[in-house]
């Protein structure tokens, strides 16, 4: 199927000097496990994209190597020109501090208090005295809707949603120019889910930010998002078939004639359920 | 296809399986053992080219070094009273009594001081950094910390081996000194073993170089608790079950190269010894 705004994919060399991310031909193999097969997606400055597919997709996998944590088994991720998976150890750390990572579980360090947690990248990376990164601590915590006293507490006195507010705050500190959320309102009721979104929203207007949401939720996709991509798993795929079923406009996914994209976007188990039945008759 | 044609096929089927699981037993070894090797050599050339800072090091010093002694002060003396009691009979018999002084400072500082302080220290501090270094990866903080521009090795490990490195020695010196002290109340004070010449013969034959040997035999092992822990609690596998097999199999490890090292050292610090000493003293 051709993707209905195919032009996100067919970006010239013209354009390359306006993407921040560039994944060419990317597969990912775990052993003889395939996650990623040649995923190919340029990222402009400036965009938000959220990524949607079922779970074990390979989107998170795929996150995960535009940050640089997993090399690609074949393929290149370019950020900012540079190939990512050609860098060093040394010269990924220093990129890095140009990513903000908003993890799934907040991923906050539990023997460290909330404010030691958002200081962290502070003080691994810059020189400020005690006094200024307290200052930017709190402010970066009223940023994201949390009062001063929270400073002093651990991860584990928090709230589902109060870390992932605390996450978001540590991957904002440097002031980073992608911004990478993984499951963001994944196990929150739907007013937190909606404060979240207000919060992405928010930094986007606030700093001159690129965005990468790894999601589930259609309510996040539809409201977040400048453009979305929807991985569909390997296993479930003809041989010459591509990976991304749909790149294009949130508005556009309703209309989608692939029914894949349709059964994702209006949660419809298809035939999934079929599969279940005849697995069930043949136990 | 005839009953002896299948049986010939099973067989072969089960010998290209036995095959198959040998092969991929050795792969799997030889590639843990390259990573191992590697993760250890990461972690050494950090300490050439950046140390961690202050505030990093002084709570592992901390843990590893402090809270250690009163559990390993306690077990060194307890060991000094029953080397006490079991050699005491053996050397009453042949009327040397003040001969124990000799045997137990020098098997306290040579093997059971260094050796005790390390498996204490294996049990007590090495499964807890297995177990939250392992919890660290299942809770995706290290991967928080590699997407911050830290580097994890640099941040978590050398910290913890630098500890382990330093610390072990202060705990050995503690588990010789109060086993020592406990040997000699036990025998002094129960069997009524003569202090002065309890001291006398430990004097003569007890140096400087038995004393450390077993120091720096103690380094060795404190740097192989501090590696194998930390590679243990970077590849645990997921959730909690793999959290726990990260500490067992920290302890378990580390209980065996300590074992291991333990007897190639004492093999080359004899050998140091005889070198240097050919003549040195003997008990008999």
């Amino acid at each position: 199927m051709v993707p209905p705004q195919a032009e996100y994919l067919d970006d010239d060399d013209d354009d390359f000097d306006e993407n921040l991310v560039e994944v060419q031909d990317v597969s990912i193999e775990f052993g003889t496990q395939h996650v990623l097969r040649n995923i190919s997606l340029s990222i402009p400055r400036g965009q938000t994209v959220v990524l949607i597919g079922e779970s074990g997709c390979g989107k998170s996998v795929l996150m995960k190597a535009i940050i640089g944590l997993i090399r690609p088994t074949y393929g290149s991720v370019f950020f900012d020109k540079q190939d990512i998976s050609q860098l060093t150890e040394k010269e990924i750390s220093r990129e890095r501090k140009r990513f903000g990572f908003v993890f799934q579980n907040a991923a906050l360090f539990d023997s460290m208090t909330v404010g030691q947690n958002v200081a962290f990248p502070l003080k691994q990376h810059a020189k400020y005295s005690p006094a200024q990164i307290e200052e930017l601590v709190i402010s970066r915590l009223a940023e994201v809707g949390l009062p001063k006293s929270v400073v002093v507490k651990k991860p584990a006195e928090l709230s589902g949603g109060m870390r992932k507010r605390v996450g978001l705050a540590r991957a904002l500190m440097l002031n980073p120019e992608l911004v990478v959320y993984d499951e963001p309102t994944t196990g929150l009721d739907p007013i937190m889910s909606d404060v979240i979104n207000e919060l992405i929203l928010r930094t986007r207007r606030a700093y001159p930010v690129t965005s990468i949401v790894v999601t589930h939720d259609m309510h996040t996709a539809k409201k977040v998002a400048d453009r979305v991509v929807m991985v569909y798993p390997i296993s479930r795929l003809e041989e010459d078939e591509p990976q991304i079923l749909y790149d294009g406009p949130p508005e556009g996914l309703d209309e989608c004639r692939d029914r894949r994209v349709r059964q994702f976007v209006n949660g419809e188990a298809g035939e999934r359920l079929m599969e279940m039945h005849i697995e069930e008759s043949g136990s | 296809m005839s009953y002896s044609d299948s049986s010939v096929y099973r067989i072969q089927h089960s010998f290209n399986d036995w095959v198959s699981d040998w092969g991929r037993a050795v792969v799997e070894t030889v590639s843990s053992i390259g990573s191992f090797a590697l993760f250890i050599f990461r972690t050494v050339s950090w300490l050439f080219t950046r140390l961690p800072k202050r505030e990093t090091l002084l709570p592992n010093f901390y843990q590893v070094g402090v809270q250690s002694l009163p559990v390993i002060a306690l077990t060194g003396t307890f060991i000094g009273m029953v080397l006490a009691v079991q050699s005491f009979a053996q050397f009453q018999q042949l009327g040397l009594e003040s001969q124990m002084g000799a045997v137990i400072t020098m098997t306290l500082v040579r093997e059971l001081g260094p050796v005790l302080a390390a498996v204490m220290l294996a049990g007590r501090v090495g499964s807890a950094m297995a177990a939250e270094l392992g919890t660290m990866r299942v809770t995706e903080q290290i991967d928080a910390l590699s997407s911050m521009g830290s580097n994890p090795i640099h941040y978590l490990v050398v910290p913890r081996f630098l500890a382990c490195l330093l610390m072990i020695p202060c705990l050995t010196i503690m588990a010789d000194f109060m086993g020592v002290a406990g040997g000699h109340f036990f025998s002094v004070t129960v069997y009524e073993v003569d202090s002065h010449h309890y001291w006398s013969n430990a004097r003569d034959f007890v140096g400087v170089f038995d004393i450390m040997s077993g120091i720096v035999k103690s380094v060795f092992f404190g740097a192989a608790i501090a590696m194998v822990s930390c590679f243990q609690g970077f590849h645990c596998a997921p959730g909690a079950e793999g959290v726990g097999q990260a500490a067992t199999k920290s302890f378990v490890y580390s209980f065996i190269l300590i074992l291991i090292m333990d007897l190639l050292i004492g093999i080359a610090v004899e050998a140091i010894y005889m070198s240097i000493w050919p003549d040195g003293p003997r008990l008999f």
